[in-house]
């Protein structure tokens, strides 16, 4: 979806903003593109709701290149609203919809004022970032399918995906917990500075100051009791976990620091010997919470864990008896049924065609460039996209049962074992660190406990617990990782796993897919080589190759500006082979070497025979060979300097499931043939990746489709490529939007950047607690510099890490601002 | 000086009743999605009538 820059020309569309070409559709003296955005002005303009065009210039959605609208039978079915509704009653039904085409503030505007349009509807509610409209509807005015069909009409069709029947997920309660934790903490954190406030000031001597300090201390002991139980909770539980397992990592030093902090602190407010350290228990509470939100910072309009079922379609258009076609929705599908596919929808099951011949895409299953010719009779598999004219089949499977569900579920393409064994370093070291925490004050205890007696060794016992306690240490992974993912998503790389990203850093491997990763389909490149072409000629080949529904005979005739277009008289066309129209007395023969031999009656030698990377089709004349129309998949913008420069510091992999008649074309970037692979099935992708790994190498695997879906778990680090984050992609660890392929480089050595910023923050933030060491073993550590050490410790490499991530990246001239 | 007991209360008191409103804000789903209602701020609420949209946009020009 491209919006057009707001311009007010009068070719400009007032809708979408598309160019209206020759003949605008005027209205109301706006000119508009097309029918369709005129009817949508048109009907927002009767209900008064124009602001919609006042908040952003062509806000619209363009209906040129939409698809035919869809039927919504199927949401008349009430056991599909069961499914899909998050609440329903007699007379009200609220659920939410996914509706990618939501870009703008005039979206948000225009949805939310749906009601305006349609008076059942109570209330819509847009969640901009997840791209989701939240509607309360009353069923006894309208109906749901209504109003999915007056949203398709002003350009903003749900989509509505097979997943959804399945799996009634529940809702996530977005970090709520935590944020009432931090809340809790926070709010516990400022009281009990506030009353530790007398403490600091020498009020011992005074009657006052004793009534003070047992009303504070027992304040104090009361605010921070809920932190204890409420908001630490995480730390102590994954710590009890941890040990249980016999294992340790970060959240045990954490935790023995928080409860000897607490448990120091009650004694000497009860005992009535100190003060205690309360503020500076719920402070590090509190920056560790900070810490958390920050990792748990999450994209969540981009779903990683994706399978089979979101990619297909909810309901297809299924033919009855007498002809009538009606939507039904995929699991009620059975073998038998005959359904229509018009172009660009998917095919949802293994099923037979009817129809004569069908193109049919499998570029995102397979990996193969050229849509499929499939005859009569034969079968389509699940997952194919069909292209050109609608077509009809008879399902076989069920969708269960596809061969796109099989490879799906396929054992071994699942690794679950991936994300289980994530560490950060910070978990690596923790063990070290912890005994040497322990070690270090049982040192000092003993040393005390010689010297001064029991009370003052425990005191420096606890001491040393309380000021090793790791906080800085735990914040600086979550808030450089937190850092860098902010950056990554600026610049349109979103990583699911911050701690993934350390594989990534040290990918030595990147492996590519071809079809869809490294070149585009629709971006093909097309050149004529030959005697120039006179009108005449032009003509003649437009007008038969505009007879063909071929890809290529489609691409030659929208590359010649032929003026006349002429009505071939006969036509004669081998599918996927080649064609041949007459007009009056010219006979035009386009396609394959084989083709025009038979056709012809040329000669072999006429027909010059070549070597060329790419699809190739030859063009005679009244039996004249005239030049050939050649077909090259281009590659994407930036990619040729980015794989030159990613050669020299990894090693570069190209696999393919498509055939090789490109490989002319790429070697020079990935230098041997060898590190190039064609016609590889999705089980091969995989297992080239496992050999790879298993010379020791980390491996980065790039891909679009399906059939990489296999390989993208395998890998170290997967990375799907997505022309449209609200489209689909499979299940990886990444989502890398297509234009930002080019940064990849510039991605590996910032990500390496942040391990260092990490590495740097750990030296900080030990600085801290050997300087804090020094006071407790000395049994200096007063409440005073504890509460003044952590909350210093804890800012400061927060502060670090923002600041050494935006200037690493501002030095890699990586976007740091919206 | 005792007067400082009954301010400690009292201050606590309102310190709860904003920690209370926050937890009714986190609950109510406030928190849940924190872009969007950023661009809702910037929707005026006057109905725009066709032709007064019109002169609007004539000004403009």
């Amino acid at each position: 979806m491209s919006i057009a820059e707001p311009t007010i020309t009068a070719q400009a569309c007032f809708h979408c903003g598309e160019d209206c070409d020759d003949n605008p559709v005027v209205f109301e003296e706006k000119a508009f593109c097309c029918s369709g955005c005129m009817t949508v002005f048109q009907l927002l303009d009767d209900h008064n709701l124009c602001t919609y065009y006042d908040l952003e210039a062509n806000p619209g959605i363009s209906f040129k290149s939409a698809k035919r609208r869809e039927r919504f039978e199927y949401l008349e079915d009430p056991q599909l609203l069961d499914k899909i509704t998050d609440f329903k009653n007699d007379h009200q039904i609220s659920l939410s919809l996914y509706i990618p085409n939501i870009h703008c503030a005039s979206c948000v505007w225009l949805l939310e004022n749906l009601y305006k349009l349609d008076e059942g509807i109570q209330k819509s509610t847009v969640n901009f970032l997840n791209r989701e409209i939240s509607l309360l509807i009353n069923t006894e005015k309208t109906t749901l399918r209504t109003i999915v069909e007056l949203l398709t009409t002003i350009g903003y069709e749900p989509e509505i995906r097979l997943e959804k029947l399945y799996s009634k997920e529940e809702k996530k309660p977005h970090n709520r917990s935590l944020w009432l934790k931090l809340g809790v903490a926070g709010f516990a954190f400022g009281n009990i500075m506030l009353f530790s406030f007398p403490d600091y000031l020498n009020t011992t001597e005074t009657s006052l100051g004793i009534e003070f300090r047992v009303i504070f201390g027992v304040l104090n002991i009361l605010l921070a009791l809920p932190v204890l139980v409420y908001s630490s909770s995480d730390y102590l539980k994954s710590a009890f976990a941890a040990l249980s397992q016999r294992g340790i990592n970060l959240d045990v030093p954490i935790s023995i620091g928080i409860v000897a902090l607490f448990s120091r602190s009650v004694y000497e407010i009860v005992s009535g010997t100190g003060t205690g350290y309360m503020d500076s228990f719920t402070g590090l509470i509190f920056f560790l919470l900070i810490g958390k939100l920050v990792q748990k910072k999450t994209f969540d309009r981009l779903s990683f864990d994706r399978d089979y079922k979101s990619y297909l379609p909810i309901a297809v258009n299924v033919i009855r008896e007498f002809g009538e076609e009606i939507s039904v929705s995929l699991d009620k599908l059975k073998a038998g049924d005959k359904i229509r596919l018009r172009n660009q929808e998917l095919v949802p099951a293994d099923a037979i065609l009817l129809s004569d011949e069908a193109f049919i895409d499998y570029s995102f299953i397979t990996g193969e460039s050229e849509p499929q010719v499939v005859q009569q009779g034969n079968l389509a598999y699940a997952g194919g996209r069909v292209k050109g004219i609608s077509a009809q089949f008879r399902i076989q499977e069920e969708v269960e049962n596809s061969y796109l569900t099989s490879l799906w579920n396929n054992e071994a393409f699942q690794n679950p074992a991936k994300e289980l064994t994530l560490t950060s370093f910070a978990d690596r070291i923790s063990p070290y660190f912890t005994s040497a925490v322990l070690g270090i004050s049982c040192i000092a205890g003993l040393y005390w406990l010689s010297a001064y007696g029991i009370e003052q060794a425990l005191s420096v016992f606890t001491a040393v617990l309380i000021i090793a306690c790791p906080c800085a240490l735990a914040l600086s992974t979550p808030f450089t990782l937190g850092s860098v993912l902010n950056v990554f998503s600026l610049n349109g790389f979103f990583v699911k796993n911050s701690l993934l990203l350390e594989n990534f850093a040290k990918s030595e491997a990147v492996v590519f897919d071809k079809t869809g990763t490294l070149t585009q389909a629709e971006e093909a490149h097309i050149e004529y080589k030959g005697y120039e072409l006179t009108a005449r000629q032009q003509s003649l080949i437009t007008s038969v190759c505009r007879q063909s529904i071929h890809p290529m005979s489609q691409k030659i005739a929208s590359y010649i500006p032929a003026v006349n277009i002429l009505e071939p008289d006969h036509m004669d066309e081998e599918l996927g082979k080649g064609i041949c129209g007459h007009m009056g007395s010219d006979q035009v023969c386009v396609g394959s070497r084989d083709f025009i031999l038979q056709h012809t009656g040329l000669k072999e030698a006429e027909v010059p025979e070549f070597t060329y990377s790419g699809s190739l089709s030859h063009v005679t004349i009244n039996k004249e060979y005239i030049g050939f129309f050649g077909v090259q998949a281009v590659l994407r913008k930036g990619l040729p300097p980015l794989l030159k420069t990613l050669k020299k510091r990894v090693a570069t992999f190209l696999i393919s499931g498509d055939n090789n008649t490109e490989e002319e074309n790429l070697t020079p970037y990935f230098g041997d043939r060898n590190s190039m692979l064609f016609n590889q099935s999705p089980e091969d992708k995989l297992a080239f990746i496992k050999k790879l790994q298993q010379s020791g190498k980390k491996v980065s695997m790039i891909g679009d489709g399906l059939n990489d879906a296999g390989a993208l778990k395998q890998s170290d680090f997967g990375i799907a490529l997505s022309d449209d984050t609200s489209s689909f992609s499979p299940a990886c660890d990444a989502i890398i939007e297509g234009n930002s392929l080019q940064k990849l480089n510039r991605f590996i050595s910032f990500s390496k950047a942040g391990m260092n910023i990490i590495l740097a923050s750990f030296g900080l933030s030990l600085l801290y607690n050997i300087t804090g060491l020094a006071f407790a073993i000395t049994g200096q550590l007063s409440p005073l510099v504890a509460a003044i050490l952590m909350p210093l410790s804890s800012v400061s490499v927060m502060i670090f890490t923002f600041f050494a991530t935006r200037f690493k990246a501002q030095k890699m001239e990586l976007r740091i601002w919206k | 000086m005792e007067v400082i007991f009954l301010l400690i209360g009292f201050s606590l008191f309102v310190a709860l009743l904003f920690l209370g409103l926050f937890f009714w804000a986190v609950k109510s789903g406030q928190y849940d999605d924190s872009y969007t209602p950023s661009m809702r701020m910037l929707f005026d609420e006057k109905k725009t009538s066709n032709k007064n949209h019109q002169e609007t946009k004539n000004r403009d020009v």
